[in-house]
């Protein structure tokens, strides 16, 4: 590399703006090559760890571009994840949903790239205010307002975060770097700034907007939202939080309020939306513990998840696609229909799962493994309690309820349901390759982590790791068989900590319409009769005086500017409409008189 | 391939679940008398098959755990918000 240093979200926004103007018959290639181009970029900075792209702004130093090790390897899942989300989305002929998608994707990187708040600020807001667009382009009735809620969430988040940076601001002097925060001695702005972060990274009780707005999202969409909002969060704790104890407990917390929701839901994708939150938790747990092991298994998660998580989307979004359906209660029995969806699906369950030879196998192990270490037993326990409801939802739920069991498709869906068209299947063969790939030749991941020399020393596939892990899984679905019945998709919702605002919202409302609008009617009404009923008796009292005696004195001037005034008001044409005309036409008058003089 | 593959199975539904059956059992044995546990982490964990009780009470706790809390009023109707 040289020392031109073009920054991967320029080549998105340029690819993006390039696209809108790109004849049909080109488009294609287009959306292949911008995303190949960005991952090429972000391959040509292995090696070449570095400050690039600083530039002055008034007082401060902006720095555009910090490339280090941890960097590096979300730049790079993120990167090469544009690319599988931009093949599956192929077939979209909306080209603003795909620039939507990459200015998103530009705000990611640029979040990962950047050396200080101010810029971190800049592409932390780009990010939601492209991403909501992938809601609003579903086009439902619900979208619209699914996506001011998360845009209000994340506007939420926002403030949290800039009142973070402006007062850290204050206490350093005038300090904008972004750095390990000092967790060791935590003042408001260290909370204020986290809980900025851990919004986005949907830590309970800030995580109603993941399910809402994933749930929600156009099918392509969902696919690049649930990789980058979540884990962009991830990286920027894991920067500056590496060590925060309470993300410990926090993390924990996500893993099985992710694992409880998705028992209860119906909606698959919806499902996989409380498992982010579950799979995050682990990242989240992984940065708490803070040791060089669990910073690399945090990293080595959220690679991986970005992977099996998309795959996952994607194969529910091709049911989606091709059925109109995603509940649980209006699918079944279509492996004959959709095969190779399933089989993708399954893959991506598996790998999730942590079963041995798929990704999450080798990373998940890592966080849980540092917990252990660190004597952290009860965290270590839970986590592993949370990975059997992994596999019980997503390794299971999902593929039966969808592809087996019973069949509750109606004779259209039935009918409509096949494997979705090339490009979509194309996407997930490369994101299920990838999965199997991590999970068997380790050192592709981990000689890419922060801290390579420590995940070298680390062998997932030893046999008391592999007996463990298979034990767990195994005797889960054991529980799922038995316990198949009690598991019966319902058609409800189920409420989470959106009915907080969403409820609040209404009461907001009907308190404005109700009590404010009563009390206003109320004042209007004690003013009618106790202001104006005795205001009008004195002025009426006062023109008759003035009438009578006054204008009686001053020989009938009122009365004469009155006449005075109706001629006038003749004269006028009388109606605003004229005179505005009126008024335009005398203004390009001497428009035309100033022109050609 | 996929769906014949499926219909295999399928069709000899009760020998599948004997064969997954004896993969368990033989799973419990393997761990019981072959694996080391010296990568341990704690001493519970020394009980053979310890994980094997630990992953299906855990589904067990986790799939009656959480359709308890979701009967208590957090499942409900999906037109709820449609008010």
């Amino acid at each position: 590399m040289t020392d031109l240093w073009i920054h991967p979200s320029l080549i998105l926004i340029l690819g993006a703006l390039v696209l809108q103007i790109t004849p049909k018959a080109m488009r294609k290639a287009v959306l292949i090559a911008v995303p190949v181009l960005a991952f090429l970029d972000v391959l040509s900075m292995q090696g070449h760890f570095g400050v690039y792209g600083q530039a002055r702004f008034l007082d401060w130093t902006l720095t555009f571009g910090r490339v280090d090790g941890l960097s590096m390897v979300f730049a790079y899942i993120m990167t090469l994840m544009c690319i599988i989300g931009t093949i599956y989305g192929l077939h979209v002929e909306n080209t603003w949903e795909h620039l939507a998608a990459w200015i998103y994707v530009a705000g990611s990187l640029g979040v990962i790239f950047c050396g200080d708040y101010l810029v971190l600020f800049l592409f932390w807001e780009l990010m939601a205010f492209s991403s909501v667009f992938l809601v609003w382009f579903r086009g439902r009735k619900e979208s619209l307002a699914t996506g001011y809620r998360y845009l209000l969430v994340h506007t939420a988040g926002g403030l949290m975060l800039l009142a973070g940076l402006v007062l850290r601001y204050q206490a350093t002097g005038g300090d904008i770097s972004f750095g390990p925060i000092g967790v060791g001695d935590p003042h408001l702005y260290t909370w204020l700034i986290m809980a900025g972060f851990i919004l986005n990274a949907a830590v309970p009780p800030l995580h109603a907007w993941l399910p809402d707005a994933y749930g929600e999202a156009t099918v392509s969409g969902a696919v690049f939202m649930c990789a980058f909002t979540t884990k962009t969060a991830v990286y920027a704790l894991a920067r500056g939080f590496a060590g925060m104890e309470i993300l410990v407990p926090l993390g924990v917390c996500m893993a099985l309020y992710g694992v409880v929701y998705a028992v209860l839901e119906n909606d698959a994708r919806r499902l996989l939306a409380y498992h982010i939150i579950s799979q995050v938790g682990y990242m989240v747990a992984g940065v708490g513990l803070g040791s060089q092991m669990a910073i690399n298994g945090a990293c080595a998660h959220a690679f991986a998840h970005i992977l099996y998580k998309g795959l996952l989307f994607m194969g529910c979004g091709s049911v989606l696609q091709m059925t109109g359906k995603s509940k649980f209660t209006e699918l079944g029995g279509l492996y004959k229909k959709m095969p190779r969806a399933f089989l993708f699906t399954l893959i991506g369950g598996l790998s999730i799962s942590a079963f041995p030879l798929f990704s999450g196998f080798v990373s998940k192990s890592m966080i849980v493994a540092a917990g252990f270490e660190q004597h952290n037993l009860w965290a270590a326990f839970l986590l592993m309690l949370a990975s059997a409801g992994t596999f019980l939802h997503t390794g299971l739920k999902v593929p039966y309820y969808i592809w087996f069991g019973k069949n509750n498709c109606s004779k259209e869906t039935w009918e409509k349901a096949k494997d979705p068209p090339l490009n979509m299947q194309a996407a997930m063969l490369i994101a299920s390759f990838l999965c199997i790939f991590i999970g068997c030749y380790t050192p592709y991941l981990y000689d890419m982590l922060p801290y390579p020399d420590v995940a070298a020393q680390y062998h997932p596939y030893d046999t008391y790791h592999l007996s463990e892990t298979l034990q767990i899984l195994l005797f889960t679905a054991l529980g799922f068989f038995l316990l198949l019945k009690k598991l019966t998709p319902e058609a409800v919702i189920s409420l989470d900590m959106d009915w907080f605002y969403r409820m609040g919202g209404r009461a907001f409302f009907w308190l404005a319409r109700k009590p404010i609008q009563s009390a206003d009617d109320t004042v209007s009404e004690a003013y009618n009769t106790i202001g104006l009923i005795p205001l009008m008796k004195t002025s009426r009292f006062w023109s008759w005086f003035d009438w009578n005696i006054l204008d009686g004195v001053i020989d009938g001037t009122a009365r004469g500017v009155r006449e005075t005034g109706g001629v006038l008001r003749g004269a006028q044409a009388g109606r605003l409409q004229y005179n505005i005309i009126l008024m335009l036409a005398v203004v390009a008058v001497v428009l035309v008189v100033l022109a050609a003089a | 391939m996929i769906v014949k593959f499926i219909d295999f199975l399928r069709d000899r539904l009760t020998l599948v679940i004997r064969c997954c059956i004896g993969v368990l059992a033989l799973l419990v044995l393997w761990d019981a008398l072959f694996v080391s546990k010296e990568h341990a982490h704690t001493m519970v964990e020394h009980i053979p098959g310890f994980w094997s009780l630990f992953g299906f009470a855990a589904c067990v706790i986790i799939i009656i755990g959480s359709k308890w809390y979701g009967h208590q009023g957090i499942m409900t109707r999906e037109d709820y918000y449609d008010d």
